[in-house]
């Protein structure tokens, strides 16, 4: 009568289904995050408004009304018949992608000025200043932050299960449908999620260590 | 440098385009501050000037207008003939003609001595590796500091840092270098070594604007000093005449000063 062994292909499904939309929406987050901190510090005003704009309606708009936007709103009336979990990645991805551009907009307000003046006095452009010398000096403070947003968007991608995705956290609603003891059930999904956010620390925590040694 | 002994021919040959940087009518405010009020000055090609004035006098801004690291709110500037254009992807192809050298040195930071001086041939002119190292190593070479080649800029001292920002400069084939203040972040011990540099760059023919209180640099190797006081340009001299005969009193005042320390 153990919840995990009777119930593993379940489980195994809802820890792979986390996997997936942490690992989706984590890659739409950083990409979407550094372009969108590009916009925020570039000297075109349209984009700085925007950028700035994205921010501030992601970071303030709670993520289960972002969710509930995605899932009824957007089929709706612009992109009807995506899957539960594209339009889950995309809202996780959408609101953590805020964060992620305020942590690379620090960092990049800790390389000195100079370091950017120098760039483009040789004809470095806007992007290539970013992309060359700014954005790989950055790098080194905005990895712990990161790591927190990574970590803080794993939890956060239960949400997801409420929304018609197999994720871990669902599992645990199948699991006291059933009728087992709620105790162990919530026991190994919280290793579930544990085993998720220990290896990104780690993951990040090795990349912190490496960018130490290049210098 | 190796195209310089050109521009001196083609200076003779075409003497009506002969201005290479031209400041025409040019204003600039920080807020209420008038930094810059009515200046106009022209630099022809192969001329090196030494701009000088006290702190606070607008001399960094003028450099900075330049290569439009600031803009400016009237006037014109334009350089080898061609206005500045607006912030850009042409900016950036007119400010790789103008090499810049910066009071702090600016090197990158996270690239070696050689990837300083090949970053801007590489990404910028479009050199291909092989070609942008070999002239890099040449440029470092000429300015004394080849054996650094593969450090990083912190372990370099401060007065072979510039020497390396000014190859980097020169990676560029610059028409024009701007120079704001570089040696007064340096020990007294570094500072000639980098004016030498300045000195054989002057001498083979490269056009120079150069913010320096250096007064022995400005004598041996500048044809015109260029006083600034309170965001205007109150002089203009060759550098004997502006040293030992200054005609306005805000010089004579600013002479004394620099003169008794
Ligand atoms: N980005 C800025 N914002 C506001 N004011 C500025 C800015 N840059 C310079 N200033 C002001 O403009 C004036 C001229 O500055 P600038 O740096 O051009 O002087 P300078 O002649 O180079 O002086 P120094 O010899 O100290 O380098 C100063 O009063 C300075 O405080
Ligand atoms: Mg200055």
């Amino acid at each position: 009568m153990n919840v995990l062994l009777d119930n593993f292909p379940a489980f195994r499904d809802g820890f792979i289904g986390t996997v997936s939309i942490t690992a989706v929406s984590s890659l739409i987050a950083l990409v979407l995050g550094v372009v969108v901190a590009g916009f925020r510090v570039s000297p075109v005003p349209p984009l700085r408004y925007f950028g700035t704009a994205w921010v501030t309606l992601m970071r303030n708009t709670p993520l289960t009304l972002l969710f509930l936007i995605f899932f009824f709103v957007v089929p709706e009336i612009l992109f009807p018949g995506m899957s539960p979990f594209v339009l889950g990645s995309l809202a996780l991805g959408f609101y953590t992608s805020s964060f992620v551009c305020e942590a690379v907009r620090s960092g990049i307000n800790t390389v000195p000025l100079g370091q950017a003046e120098a760039a483009r006095s040789i004809g470095m452009t806007f992007a290539q200043t970013l992309q060359i010398v700014v954005l790989p000096q950055a790098t080194r403070t905005v990895i712990p932050p990161l790591s927190s947003i990574f970590i803080a968007l794993t939890k956060n991608s239960a949400i997801a299960g409420a929304f018609s995705n197999a994720e871990l956290f669902g599992w645990q609603k199948l699991m006291s449908d059933k009728g087992y003891d709620i105790v162990p059930v919530f026991i190994w999904v919280a290793i579930g999620y544990l085993i998720i956010t220990f290896t990104i620390s780690g993951l990040f925590r090795l990349l912190e260590r490496r960018m130490e040694v290049a210098r | 440098m190796s195209g310089v002994s050109v521009t001196k021919d083609a200076e003779d040959a075409a003497p009506a385009a002969n201005d290479l940087v031209v400041l025409s009518n040019v204003n600039k405010h920080f807020g209420a501050l008038h930094v810059l009020q009515d200046i106009d000055l022209t630099i022809a090609r192969g001329e090196v000037v030494v701009v000088i004035g006290p702190s606070g006098s607008g001399k960094s801004t003028l450099c900075r207008t330049i290569n439009r690291l600031e803009t400016v709110d009237s006037g014109d500037i334009s350089i080898d003939g061609k206005p500045l254009p607006q912030e850009g992807k042409e900016l950036a192809r007119l400010r790789a003609d103008v090499g810049m050298v910066f009071q702090s040195f600016n090197l990158f930071a996270h690239k070696t001595v050689l990837e300083n001086v090949m970053l801007g041939q590489i990404k910028v002119r479009k050199a291909d590796k092989k070609a942008a190292e070999e002239k890099a190593r040449t440029l470092l070479d000429r300015v004394g500091v080849g054996v650094q080649a593969d450090k990083y800029p912190a372990q370099l001292s401060g007065g072979q840092q510039q020497r390396v920002a000014i190859a980097r400069a020169l990676a560029m084939d610059p028409k024009v270098m701007l120079f704001d203040e570089p040696t007064s972040a340096l020990d007294p011990e570094m500072i000639n070594e980098v004016l030498e540099v300045m000195q054989q760059l002057a001498r083979d023919g490269m056009t120079m604007i150069v913010v320096t209180h250096e007064m022995g640099f400005a004598r041996s190797a500048a044809n015109r000093v260029v006083f600034m006081a309170d965001g205007k340009i109150v002089e203009e001299a060759a550098p004997d005449q502006f040293f030992s005969n200054p005609r306005s009193d805000r010089a004579k005042d600013f002479l004394s000063k620099i003169l008794h320390h």
